[in-house]
């Protein structure tokens, strides 16, 4: 009998630990031969800790999985939720960044190269640098952290300068609210992010690469430390990628808690050991990037997608999702939501769908009120903007952002002054300093709300005065983007802005 | 984190860095394993590092003070982080802290009288699918209400 048990921090937080321990315990005060495998989660986060069992016919699904419920889960008397394959939510989705995460044991290479690992490394240490780049080109992928810069054009940039030295960074500094897709891969499929980067690496002739964690995924961390030392050991890392001409190796780094290193240029300095301030652009990373060498900067999903691109094909990659957002979305459903988890589907399906469908509405029953949309620095979509489809532009043209894909749901008690106040609240304790209207503008923001908040109704337009400022004189997104949820908040939501004499009157 | 043992030398410091000398970018995983070592950044590591390093004082002290982990004043014996993000919010995140932190008779980045609990806050822990969350040392707990926090504050003798 095997039996899987995520060790992704998700599940860990809601007691698979413990659900583990008892299950190791219980099958052997019953003489039960099991093998316990400590996989990644499937996504479904409401779920968890998401038990599956194979008893020699397939693994069945058992969920949410208390300490209590694990003497009826062994004795069969727990009422399965059958194959994960077959639950609605998940056989909606179509899984390509994400197809072994919750399937493999993270840390076992062999399981990793059984479900089709390793075979798009293969197959690019095959080809020459400039089909490699093409290959990423052709797939339409662009950046997975927000920005949605075409990830073909950087590596091209990268691989045509000439430098002794050039570097592929990962931006695993994933502190956007809402969003949870780099923690699920590095903890439930390591290998494909470092595969990932070993592709990069060849294809535009860098030899070492970086992925800048942040602190607050000590779960993570451990995870890909583990695997990069089995990467290591097994050949896929080195002097010789898995026996070819090739070099490539790379370290794990730890961030130290500042929001602003997620912006890249300010992620560079931090690795470099400075303080973590935003560099004006240009040069491009891409040409001065760590160290002053060319490098590829991409987020975490970017690069994990990379793999999948080569195993199955450009063609089949493009070939899903809407306009020009090509391939699938990883969308994180997340905040007041009765489904939450990680949902990958090709762009396209609107906003309404993933929140009133997929994700069943609110956890506490009430209506929905607005939708934060892309971290922090997202708009707040109200329930009028359902019909937005989920792509790089159609956001764009609802005064919004697409970002990291994460989604947080929020139910009619939400207060969206107070959600404006938090926003330029919080890009006052994250400013890095630099730029003026981020440093002094979040701070005299908060005032201004506050302002608001006590009937000075003249203040509404001095905010938006403030928010023009900083999305024009920011150097980087988080003074430069602190604008849309705050004027979001304020333009769809005007009653919660309605001051007290107004509402006196 | 009490200073029972003697305060760290600069040869300790030496010691704890010098495997990390020949990395790019060494400075802040020497600044990790010294606070991994000690709780906090020793004052005596700025002038040793900046040395080490051959930046100024005023360089390495300005990193240290960029950076929310780095500590110049022990914690408690836990630091207990509490998620202050947008989803966290969603699920009343919020009106949680704040019962937290009126349990305890403290505010934000204190340290209860006894010395148990340091209370810092965090934007996001990534567990935003099952909020509010509050991670307890190394350890993350999700889906947390009253109940579930007075016990977690009970485990850490607060």
């Amino acid at each position: 009998m095997k039996i899987w048990v995520p060790m992704d921090s998700a599940a860990k937080a809601l007691g698979a630990d413990e659900v583990a321990e008892a299950i190791t315990r219980e099958a052997a005060s019953r003489g039960i031969d099991a093998q316990i495998i400590r996989n990644g989660t499937r996504g479904m986060i409401w779920l968890e800790p998401l038990v599956e069992i194979d008893r020699g016919d397939g693994r069945l699904a058992y969920g949410p999985v208390g300490v209590d419920d694990v003497p009826a889960l062994l004795d069969g008397a727990m009422d399965s939720l059958g194959p994960v394959e077959n639950i609605p939510f998940f056989a909606r989705q179509t899984r390509l960044t994400f197809a072994r995460c919750g399937i493999i044991d993270p840390l076992d290479l062999d399981d990793y190269q059984a479900h089709g690992g390793l075979a798009g490394l293969r197959r690019a240490i095959a080809m020459t640098r400039e089909d490699i780049v093409q290959q990423v080109t052709d797939s339409g992928l662009r950046g997975r952290g927000g920005a949605g810069f075409p990830t073909g054009i950087k590596w091209k940039t990268v691989m045509q300068a000439e430098a002794a030295q050039k570097y592929i960074v990962c931006n695993a500094d994933e502190g956007d609210s809402g969003t949870f897709a780099d923690r699920m891969i590095m903890e439930g499929d390591p290998f494909t992010l470092i595969e990932g980067m070993a592709i990069a690496g060849i294809g535009v002739g860098a030899t070492r690469g970086y992925v800048y964690l942040r602190s607050e995924y000590p779960d993570a961390i451990k995870v890909m430390n583990a695997a990069v030392r089995i990467a290591r050991d097994r050949g896929m890392l080195g002097q010789s990628v898995l026996g070819s001409d090739h070099e490539f190796d790379m370290q794990i780094r730890v961030g130290a808690g500042a929001y602003v290193c997620g912006e890249e240029t300010s992620l560079l300095n931090s690795l470099e050991g400075k303080r973590g301030v935003v560099r004006a652009k240009p040069p491009l990373p891409a040409l001065e990037g760590f160290l002053g060498k060319p490098t590829v900067v991409n987020n975490v999903i970017s690069l994990a997608t990379v793999p999948v691109i080569f195993e199955r094909g450009a063609e089949h990659y493009a070939g899903l999702g809407h306009n020009k957002s090509r391939g699938t979305a990883t969308l994180q459903i997340a905040g007041n939501v009765r489904h939450g988890g990680l949902f990958e589907a090709g762009f396209g399906i609107t906003l309404g769908e993933v929140v009133n469908d997929i994700a069943g509405g609110t956890a506490s029953g009430r209506p929905v009120k607005a939708v934060q949309v892309g971290g922090p620095l997202g708009a707040y979509m109200p329930v009028e903007k359902f019909d937005t489809k989920m792509g790089y532009e159609e956001f764009d043209a609802e005064g919004g952002l697409i970002g990291h894909a994460g989604l947080v749901v929020f139910d009619d008690s939400a207060d969206m002054l107070r959600m404006a106040r938090f926003a330029m609240e919080f890009c006052a304790v994250e400013s890095c300093g630099k730029c003026t209207p981020c440093r002094i503008g979040a701070v005299r923001g908060v005032e201004t709300i506050d302002r608001i908040a006590a009937g000075d109704a003249a203040a509404a337009d001095l905010l938006t005065d403030l928010c023009e400022t900083m999305k024009d004189g920011s150097l980087c997104a988080l003074g430069g983007f602190t604008p849309y949820p705050v004027m979001s908040a304020l333009r769809n939501f005007p009653d919660d802005f309605a001051t007290q004499k107004e509402a006196a009157e | 984190m009490t200073f029972s043992s003697p305060a760290p030398t600069d040869e300790d410091i030496r010691a704890i860095v010098a495997p990390m000398t020949s990395l790019e970018g060494p400075l802040l995983p020497m600044l990790h394993a010294l606070q991994d070592e000690y709780g906090v950044i020793p004052d005596i590591a700025v002038p040793v590092l900046a040395d080490v390093l051959n930046l100024s004082r005023a360089e390495v002290h300005g990193v240290i003070s960029f950076y929310h982990d780095f500590r110049k004043s022990p914690a408690g014996k836990h630091i207990l982080k509490i998620c202050r993000a947008e989803a966290c919010q969603s699920m009343g995140g919020e009106a949680l802290a704040e019962s937290t932190l009126a349990r305890l008779g403290i505010d934000w980045h204190d340290t209860t009288q006894n010395g148990a609990v340091t209370v810092e806050p965090v934007y996001c822990l990534g567990m935003c699918a099952c909020a509010p969350a509050a991670m307890l040392d190394d350890r993350v707990i999700a889906r947390l209400d009253r109940a579930r926090m007075d016990k977690l504050l009970d485990e850490a003798g607060a």
